[in-house]
C-alpha cells in the first residue's frame, strides 16, 4: 500500500463523504487512490472556494470538512479559506501536496512553506516526513480539528511520500497526545456559584455564540432559557440558536445588532456568555460591560476567558454539557418584569431609511426569509448585504444561518451554500450577496451545476461596494475611491452563460409572488435585485 | 511588570518558530528567550522573560498552552526564582585603560578568559541586572562584541 492509498483510506475509516479540491502534479497521486474509493470529489474552480465548501459542509454537518490541493501556489490560494474557517472555529482537514522531500528548501517548482505560512490560522499543522507516520497523523487531526475548540489542520505531504510504500496500515483507535487534553466538562463548583448568583439576579441576560452550535447545545439552551425565563442575545454568530421570532431572543448585539439586544447587555444584572469571544465588533467597550453586573463566561477555549474583559466567574467547558449541569440546579427566578422591559424596546421603530427608487432590501430578506422552509439554511455574503440578512432575516426553529462572522471573507457565501446543500440536500439553502462578493465567487456557478447542487443565489445589486462606500459618505466627505463595481457583468447573461433560472426585481411590485416563484424554482436560479446605492446599514 | 516562563516543549523542528511567532503576532514581548535540552531527549525548555500588563501576562500562559507542541508551563515572578544569564563581551584595551577593566572584572566577579595584545574577552555569569550593569561599566571603555544567552531560570528551592 502507498502513502496515498493509506491517505485515501485514512478518509475512509474517518467517514469523509466528499473532499473539495484541485489538483496539481504535487496531490495527483491522492486523487487517483481517492478514485479507488466511494469518497465523492467535487473539482472546484479555485482553491479558496474547497475552502468555503468544506466549511458550509462541516458546518450543516457537525463534522469535519476536507479539503485538498496542491503544492505551492494551490496551497497558498487556500490559505483565505483556512483563515476564514479558524477566525469561525469550523473543523477541517486541509491536505496539500508538497514538493519531493529532497528538494524541500530549495524553492523547487510550485514550492511554498504551507506549514510556516498557515501557522497562525491553524489549530495545528503536520509536514509529513515517514510514510509510516501517516495513519497516527491523519487520527490525530481529525480529533484536533472537531474536538475542543474546533478549527483547521493542515497536513503537508511531500509526493515521494504519497508514492513511498507504507510498512502497514493499522488505523489507531485512540488518540494519545500528551499535550491536548480539551475540558468539556465545566468545574462544577465554579457552575454552582454562576447558578447562585442567578439565583440573586433581577436582570439575567444570556448572551450566545457560535459556541452553540459547534458544541450541539441548541436544544441544551433552549430548555434552559425557557426553564427559567431568561432572555437571550446573540452574537453574529450566533444567529439562529434560538428562531428569530421567539419571545425569548431579543436579537444581535454589536455595532451591527439591534437595540433591544444591546439595551439587554448594558441593563442587566447578570450576563453570561456562552459560546462567544467578545469579539471587538460585539463588545464595543469590553472593560464598560462589566459595570455594575456579575458576568459569567462559559467557553470550551480558556485562552477567550478574560482576553478582553475579565470575568467574574470563568467556566471552562463545552456548552452542551454545562447547560446540563446547570439544569440540575433547581431554582426560581421571576424575569416578568424584565422581560416586559425589554420588550418595549423591541417595539421601537428602526431608524433606518430606505430608497423608494429601488427594492428596499430589509423588506426583501424578511421576505425571502419568511417564505423559506423551516430547515433552510441561509448564508448571507460580507457587506451591506450582511448587515442587512443579520437584522432582518427571520430564521425558524431549524433553520441556519451561515456567515464569515471572524473574518469577513467576500465571496464566502456561493461557496459555503454549495457545501451545505451537498452536506444536506433536503434542506433548502439561500445563498445571499452583493455585487461584489458575487464577483469574487461566481466562478463557482460551474461547480453548481457540474456537481447538480440545487441552490438559489440572490444579489442584492447597487454597482457598488456597498460598505465601503457608506464609510466614504460618513467618514471621508463622500469620496467615493475604488468602490464603483459598474454594470458588468450582466447577470441574465451570466446565468445564461451557465444554464442558471434568472429572476430579476428592480422594485417592490409583486416582490412577495416573485420571491415565492425564484425560491420554487426546479433546479439552481439566481434572483438579482436592485438596490439603491445610497441605502445604508447606519 | 516581569515574568518569566518556563516552557516544555515537544522537541520537534519548527517549534521555536511556533512559539516566536506566537510572541510577534500577538504584540507580546520577549525579554529573553532561551532554548535547551533536557534529560528527556524529546523535551525542550524554553525559558521566557516576557514584560506587560496582568491581562497580557495572562494571555501570554494561555495562549501558549493552546499550542499543541507545548507540554507544560510554569510560570513565576522575578522574586521567585533563581536567574542567571551567561555573557562574553570582548573589549578592546590598551595601558592607560588595562587597570580599570581589571578592576570591573574583579569587582563584579567576572574572568578573564582569553587575550591578546588588544583585546580581552570577559566571562560573567550572574543575575541579568548584574550582567546590565557590567555591559554599563564597559560601554565607556569600548566593547567590542558581546554575546549573551538570556536569562536562565528555575524557581527557589521549596
Amino acid at each position: 500500500m502507498t502513502g496515498s492509498e493509506a491517505m485515501a483510506k485514512c478518509l475512509e475509516m474517518e467517514n469523509v463523504e466528499v473532499v473539495y479540491g484541485y489538483p496539481g502534479v504535487a496531490i495527483t497521486h491522492f486523487f487517483d487512490s481517492l478514485g479507488n474509493t466511494d469518497i465523492r470529489q467535487v473539482l472546484v474552480r479555485t482553491e479558496q472556494n474547497a475552502g468555503h465548501m468544506a466549511s458550509g459542509y462541516a458546518r450543516t454537518m457537525g463534522k469535519v470538512g476536507v479539503c485538498v490541493v496542491t503544492s505551492g501556489p494551490g496551497a497558498l490560494n487556500l490559505i483565505t479559506g483556512i483563515a476564514t474557517a479558524y477566525a469561525d472555529s469550523i473543523p477541517l482537514v486541509c491536505i496539500s501536496g508538497q514538493v519531493d522531500s529532497d528538494l524541500i528548501g530549495s524553492d523547487g517548482f510550485q514550492e511554498a512553506d504551507v506549514t510556516g505560512a498557515t501557522e497562525s490560522i491553524v489549530k495545528y499543522s503536520y509536514l509529513v516526513k515517514n510514510v509510516n507516520d501517516i495513519p497516527r497523523i491523519f487520527k490525530e487531526a481529525f480529533y484536533i480539528a472537531n474536538s475542543g475548540r474546533r478549527g483547521p489542520v493542515l497536513i503537508d505531504v511531500p509526493i515521494d511520500i504519497q508514492k513511498a510504500e507504507i510498512k502497514s496500515f493499522e488505523y489507531p483507535e485512540e488518540v494519545n497526545l500528551r499535550t491536548y487534553k480539551p475540558t468539556v466538562k465545566g468545574h462544577i463548583q465554579q457552575i454552582k456559584k454562576a447558578m447562585s448568583e442567578l439565583r440573586k439576579a433581577k436582570k439575567p441576560v444570556i448572551c450566545t455564540g457560535g459556541g452553540i452550535f459547534l458544541s450541539g447545545a441548541k436544544k441544551e439552551l433552549r430548555a434552559f432559557v425557557e426553564k427559567y425565563r431568561i432572555p437571550v442575545v446573540h452574537t453574529m454568530m450566533g444567529i439562529g440558536v434560538l428562531s428569530t421570532d421567539h419571545e425569548l431572543n431579543f436579537g444581535m448585539v454589536g455595532n451591527n445588532g439591534g437595540l433591544a439586544a444591546n439595551k439587554a447587555m448594558q441593563e442587566c444584572d447578570m450576563l453570561i456568555m456562552i459560546g462567544a469571544r467578545v469579539a471587538d465588533r460585539a463588545v464595543a467597550n469590553p472593560d464598560t460591560i462589566l459595570d455594575n453586573k456579575v458576568l459569567v463566561h462559559i467557553d470550551v477555549d480558556p485562552a477567550e476567558i478574560g482576553k478582553n474583559v475579565g470575568p467574574t466567574i470563568p467556566i471552562v467547558g463545552d456548552a452542551k454539557h454545562i447547560f446540563e449541569d446547570m439544569k440540575e440546579i433547581e431554582l426560581s427566578i421571576d424575569t416578568s418584569a424584565w422581560l416586559d422591559h425589554l420588550r418595549e424596546y423591541r417595539k421601537l421603530p428602526s431608524p433606518l431609511k430606505f430608497s423608494d427608487k429601488a427594492v428596499n432590501p430589509a423588506i426583501f430578506i424578511g421576505l425571502l426569509s419568511q417564505n423559506m422552509e423551516d430547515r433552510s439554511v441561509y448564508v448571507a455574503d460580507v457587506g451591506q448585504n450582511q448587515i442587512w440578512s443579520c437584522r432582518n432575516a427571520n430564521i425558524k426553529e431549524h433553520g441556519r444561518f451561515f456567515t464569515s462572522g471572524g473574518m469577513g471573507t467576500m465571496g464566502y457565501a456561493i461557496p459555503c451554500a454549495i457545501g451545505a446543500k451537498m452536506a444536506d440536500a433536503t434542506r433548502q439553502v439561500v445563498a445571499v450577496c452583493g455585487d461584489g462578493g458575487f464577483q469574487m465567487s461566481m466562478m463557482e456557478f460551474a461547480t453548481m451545476m457540474e456537481e447538480k447542487v440545487d441552490i438559489k443565489v440572490v444579489v442584492l445589486r447597487n454597482n457598488y461596494l456597498g460598505l465601503v462606500r457608506e464609510y466614504q459618505h460618513y467618514s471621508l466627505n463622500d469620496r467615493y475611491e475604488m468602490v464603483r463595481l459598474g454594470s458588468y457583468p450582466k447577470l441574465d447573461d451570466l446565468a445564461r452563460a451557465y444554464d442558471i433560472a434568472y429572476y430579476r426585481l428592480d422594485n417592490m411590485n409583486g416582490i412577495d409572488e416573485r420571491i415565492r416563484e425564484f425560491l420554487d424554482n426546479e433546479g439552481p436560479a439566481l434572483m438579482e435585485v436592485t438596490v439603491d446605492p445610497t441605502d445604508t446599514v447606519r | 511588570m516581569k515574568k518569566i516562563y518556563t516552557v516544555s516543549v515537544e522537541n520537534r523542528s519548527g517549534v521555536l518558530a511556533k512559539v516566536a511567532g506566537l510572541f510577534a503576532r500577538r504584540g507580546f514581548n520577549i525579554d529573553s528567550l532561551a532554548v535547551g535540552a533536557t534529560d528527556d531527549p524529546k523535551v525542550s525548555v524554553m525559558t521566557i522573560v516576557s514584560s506587560g500588563d496582568e491581562r497580557t501576562l495572562e494571555q501570554i500562559e494561555k495562549q501558549l498552552n493552546k499550542k499543541l507542541d507545548v507540554i507544560k508551563i510554569k510560570t513565576y515572578e522575578e522574586n521567585e526564582a533563581v536567574s542567571r544569564e551567561l555573557m562574553l563581551l570582548k573589549v578592546k584595551y590598551n595601558k592607560s585603560n588595562r587597570k580599570d577593566i581589571m578592576e570591573i572584572v574583579d569587582a563584579m566577579k567576572a574572568e578573564i578568559v582569553d587575550m591578546s595584545e588588544n583585546q580581552m574577552l570577559i566571562q560573567i555569569c550572574d543575575r541579568p541586572e548584574r550582567t546590565a550593569m557590567m555591559i554599563r561599566l564597559l560601554y565607556q571603555i569600548s566593547i567590542v562584541e558581546i554575546a549573551r544567552t538570556g536569562t536562565l531560570a528555575l524557581p527557589k528551592c521549596d
